[in-house]
């Protein structure tokens, strides 16, 4: 069979080495006689020579007729997923400002499977150029139905036309993106005769030009003749495309914002390394910490912690504080929060181990300690304690007590502390205060010290440290009370 | 030292490792990855962007590593799943970049609890064709951070994907970290697409249309697995010199049977822990070897029993291989697993630690 031949653009391989088995003497395309890829590749790389921007080019083959694209264009070439050539744009053209990018799909990879992709690229108006080859059916697979297929036409799963009631009408790419902010130009041109072939290579060259400028995206659809698909000769294929599809596909600009932008230099991105510790927030804080701890000698320290309360009362705050101070402390720690929708408006708990030794597991199957802050808590993880542990509860909140008589029950009026305080959202930094004084692993001054790094907000570190002082008092007198 | 969340800790040791790409799409329990990285890669010159769905932003990391950078993405199980076309397209075109499937429960929306039930998808690979994915599987939230630096490491020397297979909790938990030193210079990638001369025939496909020309580029690819199978093995060995019954878990359970390996020693009994930190490539010969000298293996999972298969293919059937799994959200607890330890009161039937006298009813599989 008679194929298509190019005349050589420069960027346009003499010999397609990219092929797997190349014949010496191979010039011609893999596409059939008459097929609008051959033009369009033509024009497209005589446009990138025109421009000089052989070596600025990445060019991305799709999934279709044109996926060997590469074999052709001597460009840096990615071969891209069915649809996704837009995600894979938007990546290249990130990483590399200063390349050219250009898309090159069908309308099955572009509207079909990867409408999405393509949706989305031009809504955030990514700065690149997008070939879009409209032949209204699929042509690699052999002649199947195309999101642009036109109503009635017969194709391999239309066998008796497309109808609108089954498959819908025909998508209009360039209408729809006009729709979007994001893109700078839109226009559909065709492939019929001499004259409408010089403005569709006027259009590539705009919608690439757009790109050198950095004006944002340019999308140029082409209506484009495949006579296998089709079953017509080549011919006829161009003068079914003037008759039949220009009616559905009518031939203009649909979005020029061109002249509204600026032409600027896109510049590529420096790798910055420097300084990294400070702007990710991990300097070293070690030297803030205060380690007064002796080790025990004999009996290994440690807790086992479980805070529970309502969403709102600061309970995984609690728990963060804790482990803050026990790290500061050179304790091994462990915080493990309830998260996700479960938190919205319901219950929040979350596990904290604060060890010698290093951490096994950090679920809090069984607490030593229980910090329950509702009823609904109390009664969700009392059951998990040990005997002989110990749980402070907010008794403003839970005033009718614990009911097992196997544990130490340590009742802190939390809430009410708190409200005296003048700030009710600080009654779980009062239990926090309440369960330094009870365990003794860490000392009251050092947990107020600790506060600077898990309270955000500068202006409530002054209350938050009389509410940890007033919940130490709190557990202080009642083991005053206790001793007498 | 910090106090942080594993997910956030991720971010870092991307960032410190080079990668200044980040493409994703929230979803519980990942979500976080895609906040602290909204936050920090702009920070650093990078780019951050919310892609329109697991399929845009794995297709973007295909483009970006195409491009040569350091790239990466996160997200958990039903997100995961839509990525497996693009993970078969990377390892084909063998392109580095770096994903972290933060495990929830499943099938289908499921739940946002904990599960470790991605392992077929990621270590058997749920795409397409013959390839392979060097899976880390962090245990803690310094490895968290660490695994990620060094998963950018292993994707560039292999040029493949690399996956963190963490699960929620790992994910959510906070605990301190300590942090490694920031990379300053990358490796060079003279294969990568980009807006040079030099690179003008460089060219990102995974398409070998002769199969002659497949096959011999499916059998590179296996050749470069092979050397992973050789260099890249990594597990944890817990007190295993003297193991009778070896426990095997990773992620979140094997912190869980640490703490049941500790219980059990405790009261004598010789138990050990093998905790796979690389599940693909698998500590298979480390399991073997154990094979020759323990008694039984039990291997404990957050799902229905995935990584068990490896197990028992690397035992070979010469001990019983035990399996315990929780799933739906549920985390297989310390009792449980020390229920199933033997031995069991000859008399009672009771297990010497717990008391409990039904140990098979936790067994699947
Ligand atoms: C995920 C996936 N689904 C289906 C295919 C099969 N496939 C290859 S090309 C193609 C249609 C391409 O049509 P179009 O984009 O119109 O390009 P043309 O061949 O007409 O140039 C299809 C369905 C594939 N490669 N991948
Ligand atoms: S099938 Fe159609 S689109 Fe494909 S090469 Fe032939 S004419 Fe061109």
């Amino acid at each position: 069979m008679a194929r298509d031949t190019f005349t050589k653009a420069e960027c346009l391989y003499d010999r397609y080495v990219r092929k797997t088995k190349v014949e010496p003497d191979q010039v011609s395309t893999h596409y059939c006689p008459g097929c609008g890829h051959g033009n369009v590749h033509k024009f497209v790389a005589e446009t990138i020579d025109e421009m000089g921007l052989q070596d600025r080019t990445i060019f991305i083959s799709p999934v279709g007729c044109s996926v060997f694209g590469y074999y052709y264009f001597h460009l840096s070439n990615v071969q891209a997923a069915h649809g996704r050539a837009p995600a894979v744009a938007t990546a290249l053209k990130r990483a590399h400002p200063n390349s050219i990018v250009i898309s090159y799909q069908g309308d099955g990879d572009l509207a079909g499977i990867g409408g999405n992709e393509m949706l989305h690229a031009a809504n955030r108006g990514e700065p690149v150029t997008m070939i879009f080859i409209n032949n209204a059916i699929y042509g690699m697979t052999g002649g199947q139905m195309a999101p642009t297929t036109l109503l009635g036409m017969k194709t391999a799963t239309t066998p008796a036309g497309r109808t609108a009631r089954n498959e819908g009408g025909p998508i209009r790419v360039v209408e729809l993106l006009s729709k979007l902010d994001g893109p700078v130009y839109l226009e559909r041109v065709a492939l019929t005769d001499a004259k409408q072939i010089y403005r569709a290579r006027a259009a590539v060259r705009k919608a690439i030009q757009n790109q050198v400028e950095n004006r944002g995206f340019s999308l140029v659809e082409i209506l484009a003749p495949c006579p296998t698909g089709w079953k017509m000769d080549p011919v006829d294929a161009r003068h079914w495309i003037e008759e039949t599809m220009m009616q559905v596909f009518p031939l203009g600009v649909t979005c020029d914002r061109t002249k509204e932008i600026a032409p600027s230099e896109a510049k590529p991105v420096p790798f910055v390394h420097t300084d990294l510790r400070a702007l990710l927030d991990i300097e070293d804080e070690s030297e803030g910490f205060a380690p007064n701890r002796t080790h025990s000698e004999g009996v290994e320290r440690g807790v086992r912690l479980k805070v529970a309360g309502f969403g709102g009362q600061g309970i995984l705050l609690l728990g963060q504080g804790l482990a803050e101070c026990g790290m500061g402390d050179g304790y091994e720690v462990s915080w493990l929060p309830s998260y996700g929708p479960e938190m919205r408006g319901g219950t929040a708990h979350c596990h904290v181990r604060i060890s010698e030794r290093p951490i096994g597991s950090p679920l809090v199957a069984e607490s030593d300690v229980l910090i329950a802050m509702n009823r609904p808590s109390l009664e969700r993880f009392l059951p998990d304690l040990v005997p002989g542990g110990t749980v402070l509860y907010d008794s403003s909140l839970i005033p009718d007590g614990v009911a097992r008589s196997d544990v130490r029950a340590v009742a802190i009026p939390a809430t009410q502390i708190a409200n005296e305080l003048g700030s009710p959202r600080t009654a779980n930094m009062v239990m926090a205060g309440a369960f330094a004084r009870a365990t003794e692993l860490f000392t009251v001054d050092h947990l107020k010290a600790s506060l600077p790094r898990f309270v955000k907000a500068k202006a409530t570190l002054a209350v938050n440290e009389t509410a940890i002082d007033r919940g130490a008092a709190h557990m202080e007198k009642l083991l005053e009370t206790v001793m007498t | 030292m910090k106090l942080m969340k594993g997910n956030d800790a991720v971010v870092r040791g991307a960032i410190l490792a080079g990668c200044r790409a980040y493409y994703g799409y929230p979803i519980t329990p990942a979500s976080e990855i895609a906040e602290s990285s909204a936050i920090y890669f702009p920070r650093v010159g990078g780019t951050f962007l919310q892609a329109e769905s697991e399929i845009g932003a794995i297709n973007m990391c295909y483009g970006a590593a195409s491009a040569g950078q350091r790239v990466m993405t996160a997200s958990s199980g039903p997100g995961i799943s839509l990525m497996q076309e693009a993970l078969s397209y990377a390892a084909g075109a063998e392109l580095p970049f770096v994903l972290v499937d933060i495990m929830r429960a499943g099938p289908g929306l499921g739940n946002i609890a904990p599960e470790q039930a991605d392992y077929f998808q990621v270590v058997k690979g749920g795409g397409h064709g013959s390839y392979r994915m060097l899976t880390l599987a962090p245990a803690s939230v310094q490895e968290m951070c660490d695994l990620t630096f060094e998963a950018f490491d292993l994707a560039d020397r292999y040029r493949n994907p690399v996956v963190v297979l963490a699960d929620a909790f790992i994910g959510q938990m906070m605990e301190q970290v300590e942090f490694p030193e920031a990379r300053h210079e990358l490796p060079e990638k003279p294969w990568a697409v980009g807006p040079e001369a030099e690179r003008r025939d460089n060219l990102i496909s995974s398409i070998y249309l002769e199969p002659d020309d497949l096959e011999a580029h499916i059998r590179k690819l296996y050749a470069k697995y092979a050397v992973m199978e050789r260099e890249e093995v990594r597990y944890e060995s817990y007190l295993l010199d003297d193991a009778e019954q070896v426990l095997v878990g990773y992620g979140i359970v094997a912190r869980v049977l640490k703490t049941v390996v500790d219980d059990a020693r405790r009261k004598g009994i010789k138990v050990g822990l093998l905790r796979p930190i690389t599940l693909w490539p698998f500590p298979t010969q480390a399991v073997a070897a154990l094979a020759k000298q323990a008694r039984e293996f039990l291997v404990v999972e957050a799902s229905m029993g995935q990584m068990v298969e490896d197990v028992r293919l690397a035992v070979s059937g010469r001990v019983p291989v035990r399996f315990h799994g929780r799933v739906g959200g549920n985390v297989p607890t310390v009792r449980e697993v020390l229920n199933l330890l033997l031995p069991h009161d000859a008399g009672t039937g009771a297990n010497p630690i717990t008391g409990s006298k039904a140990p098979e009813e936790a067994i699947h599989g």
